[in-house]
């Protein structure tokens, strides 16, 4: 593969097209600053095709130009999460395909941990930044405890319900209180034989995935996690897991 | 601007089975009965803050994220020293008059100074007194928002419909200040600015200009105070009134309803059962708290925006399309039996149909004009695509453009301004420009088709108007027969089970005892005449 560059209608013309806005009124003046800012991304025989006042005090611009760079795919390094992002159906689609039946997330807030926010912006409907939470998929059922849960409580949950993954979350951190409240909860799943039947994944504002293999989970999510990418790993851990099992 | 011809509301342009309406109207009678029997037999730690509210008790104890409103110190004590079975007001003005004032009376219960207890005889009577005369000033100040939301419009003009609504969220008031500005000028005739996520879920509302909400900007009275007086400024200057809009969800929706009354808010989203399917907050918590915040929102003058748009993002447009109908039913007969008027009524619905899907135009119609045939009265609210918008922003600009074309000729009221790069970011100044230009372009060219649009008896779009309205009453039928509790333990709402005792907020829902005393919620009533 050799080096490439964006294609308009002819291989290597390299013309792209973008819009912006600068916080400029409207004028000759103003549509030069937005040519010149093209030129400083890299664009040669850079067009201004619209320009608009937007209020006093800003300009829209649609801009189409010629880039100079140009790129070889195979050199990049591509760093890979272990799971890839995954769209509602497809997510639904291989839970259904693999287990034939709903997933069974278990979630909770532990210790004296009253933040339920996190929780519910991954697993209540309505989700966060526009992305549904896990009760969204109709492929998953999900068992949402709320704060303050005893670990025993989860325990008893996760028998109750026959669960294919627990979900801890942590808001509060004083005194490191969320990594005592996730062992805690680690450790009676251990203790009750059930941990290594479990998808076990933590979150929290102030965790970060290295964390996962100290903290005995599989999977810790941090700050700013969508729902979307909780409900794609799940989906690859229990495919895994499902594999595992039958190729046993 | 947007057209030379009137904003019309088309009616009878379908033939619908107006036997099937009434009758989705009485079950919706027959199903709100035990709800309406709940409101009138309970109270919850929010109502009775809310009427704190309007006799003055005000401010925080602490600081920071730590501070808690005194209203909620103020309930806690009481229901610690004597339950609330009784209501807060009682001991509360006797308290008042032990300490000399409100809030110094608020500030001796919070620090214990004060025992609540609850007054006898002569003590009992004055007590009374005093909560009938906070009973009257808090209608009078409830009353003013309408009055003067009326002098205002008089005064700077009325903006012509449809109403074009647009979202800031920066959770910083003073960015959403100069964002919503710009907005109306670009042409927002209504400007909701979208609270900080999680705030449906705390049992308190947050005080003082705030600048730290995440992903949208917390709902305090300040922040109300300061967004009002700027869009009161930019009306001055543009002509037209402008709208706002916050949400009187979650735990607090009266205590956010009396301060949206207390501040000239237009507009509140404000369901009788999003909170419990979409927020897992407790079903008797939801019921009981959207009664009294309808009562407040009625004689304030506020339009109510009802979520039923939810339920399509949530399930398939076209499977769910009855829900949307069913539940405005209820949302219709709860308000009603609130007080709320037809007129102060945004029913919600939306274009969530995948776009490939064919046919999908016609069925949006059928769909959104079969609404507007029911509802003749109601001012509706019209939510845009958002569920199928992919990140391919050209294509999610013409789903905005065919939306918008739906929205004109089923004549909707209120259109909420669908993004191109929804899904994707908070909008750009660019994006809203764009919206307001896509949507000035589609109702400029054909709002008076709405006028002049027949359609074909017997035709697809009739047909599908009709099948939707049978599977509303087939399915309002199903809950009537088992109820409304059941109806949800049983997950007939979204597909979402919710208990009659789980969810958020149930500690806060208190029987009243036959000592229970509001006058607040009294007057309220009568002057609604709500029984």
């Amino acid at each position: 593969m050799t080096a490439v560059k964006p294609y308009g209608d002819s291989t290597d013309d390299g013309l792209v097209q973008l819009s912006f806005t600068l916080p400029l009124a409207e004028s000759e003046r103003t549509r030069q600053a937005a040519l010149e800012f093209a030129r400083k991304m890299g664009l040669e025989r850079a067009q201004v095709v619209h320009m608009k006042a937007m209020g006093p005090d800003f300009t829209f611009f649609i801009v189409y130009g010629a880039t100079q760079h140009s790129v070889d795919a195979d050199e990049l390094v591509v760093p890979e999460r272990e799971f890839a992002v995954l769209s509602y159906q497809e997510i639904n689609r291989v839970l259904r395909e693999t287990l034939k039946r709903q997933l069974v997330v278990v979630g909770a807030c532990t210790g004296t941990d009253a933040h339920t926010v996190g929780l519910d912006a991954i697993l209540s409907m309505k989700g966060f930044a526009g992305d549904h939470g896990l009760e969204y998929f109709p492929e998953m059922r999900v068992v949402n405890m709320g704060s303050q849960v005893d670990p025993a409580e989860i325990v008893e949950t996760v028998r109750a319900n026959d669960a294919d993954a627990v979900l801890v979350s942590q808001v509060v951190t004083q005194r490191d209180a969320h990594i005592v409240h996730l062992r805690e909860v680690r450790d009676a799943l251990v203790e009750a034989g059930l941990r290594d039947e479990l998808i076990l994944v933590g979150g929290g504002p102030r965790f970060s995935t290295e964390q996962a293999d100290e903290l005995g989970y599989d999977r810790i999510f941090g700050r700013g996690t969508k729902p979307s990418e909780v409900a794609s790993y799940l989906a690859y851990a229990a495919v895994n897991r499902h594999q595992i099992a039958t190729t046993r | 601007m947007k057209t030379s011809k009137p904003f019309v509301r088309p009616l009878g342009r379908l033939q619908i089975d107006q036997a099937s309406v009434a009758e989705c109207r009485s079950l919706a009678i027959e199903i709100s009965k035990p709800i309406e029997e709940l409101a009138r037999t309970h109270t919850t730690v929010s109502i009775e803050r809310a009427c704190l509210r309007f006799a003055g008790v005000d401010g925080v104890e602490g600081e920071g994220v730590e501070a808690i409103p005194v209203p909620n110190r103020v309930v806690d004590e009481v229901k610690k020293a004597i339950g609330l079975e009784r209501g807060v007001l009682i001991p509360f003005f006797h308290a008042v008059r032990r300490a000399g004032g409100v809030q110094r009376a608020a500030d001796a219960i919070s620090s214990g100074e004060i025992v609540p207890l609850w007054p006898e005889g002569a003590d009992y009577d004055s007590a009374l007194a005093a909560a009938t005369g906070v009973a009257e000033s808090a209608v009078a100040t409830i009353a003013a928002a309408s009055e003067d939301r009326t002098r205002v419009i008089d005064k700077v003009g009325e903006a012509t419909k449809p109403w074009l609504y647009l979202i800031v969220a920066t959770g910083n008031i003073h960015e959403d200040i100069p964002q919503a500005q710009a907005a109306a000028r670009e042409g927002a005739d209504v400007i909701a600015v979208i609270r900080s996520t999680g705030q449906s879920l705390l049992d308190y509302v947050p005080f003082g200009a705030t600048i730290d909400g995440f992903a949208g900007t917390f709902a305090t009275q300040e922040n109300f105070r300061l967004m009002r007086a700027a869009l009161d400024e930019v009306g001055d200057e543009l002509g037209r009134y402008i709208r706002l809009t916050n949400y009187a969800s979650g735990l607090c929706m009266p205590e956010i309803a009396a301060l949206a009354a207390m501040e000239r808010l237009d507009m509140m989203l404000n369901d009788c059962m999003y909170g419990i399917i979409f927020r897992d907050i407790n079903m008797q918590r939801t019921f009981i708290d959207q009664h009294f915040s309808r009562m407040i929102h009625s004689l304030a003058g506020i339009v109510i925006n009802t979520g039923e748009d939810n339920y399509l993002t949530t399930a398939d447009a076209i499977h769910s399309a009855h829900s949307v109908l069913a539940s405005q039913f209820l949302n219709e007969r709860l308000a009603l039996s609130a007080g709320l008027p037809e007129e102060q009524q945004g029913l919600g619905h939306a274009f969530e149909i995948d776009p490939d899907v064919p046919n999908q135009v016609a069925l949006e119609v059928a769909h959104a004009q079969l609404i507007r045939e029911c509802f003749p009265n109601a001012p509706l609210k019209y939510m845009p695509p958002t569920k199928h918008m992919t990140g391919n922003i050209f294509r999610g600009y013409l789903n905005d453009g065919m939306f918008n074309l739906v929205g004109a000729l089923t004549g909707q009221d209120i259109i909420l301004l669908g993004m191109m790069t929804e899904g994707i970011h908070t909008p750009f100044l660019s994006d809203r420009d764009l919206a307001i230009e896509n949507a000035n372009y589609i109702f400029g060219g054909s709002i008076a088709l709405a006028g002049e649009l027949r359609f074909e008896p017997g035709g697809d779009v009739e047909r599908r108007a009709n099948q939707v309205l049978e599977e509303t009453r087939q399915m309002l039928a199903k809950v009537a027969d088992i109820g409304m509790f059941a109806a949800i333990e049983a997950g007939m709402f979204a597909d979402t089970v919710r208990t009659r005792t789980g969810g958020k907020g149930l500690s806060g829902v208190v029987k009243r005892d036959d000592e229970y005393v509001n006058p607040v919620m009294d007057l309220l009533s009568q002057t609604l005449g709500v029984t």
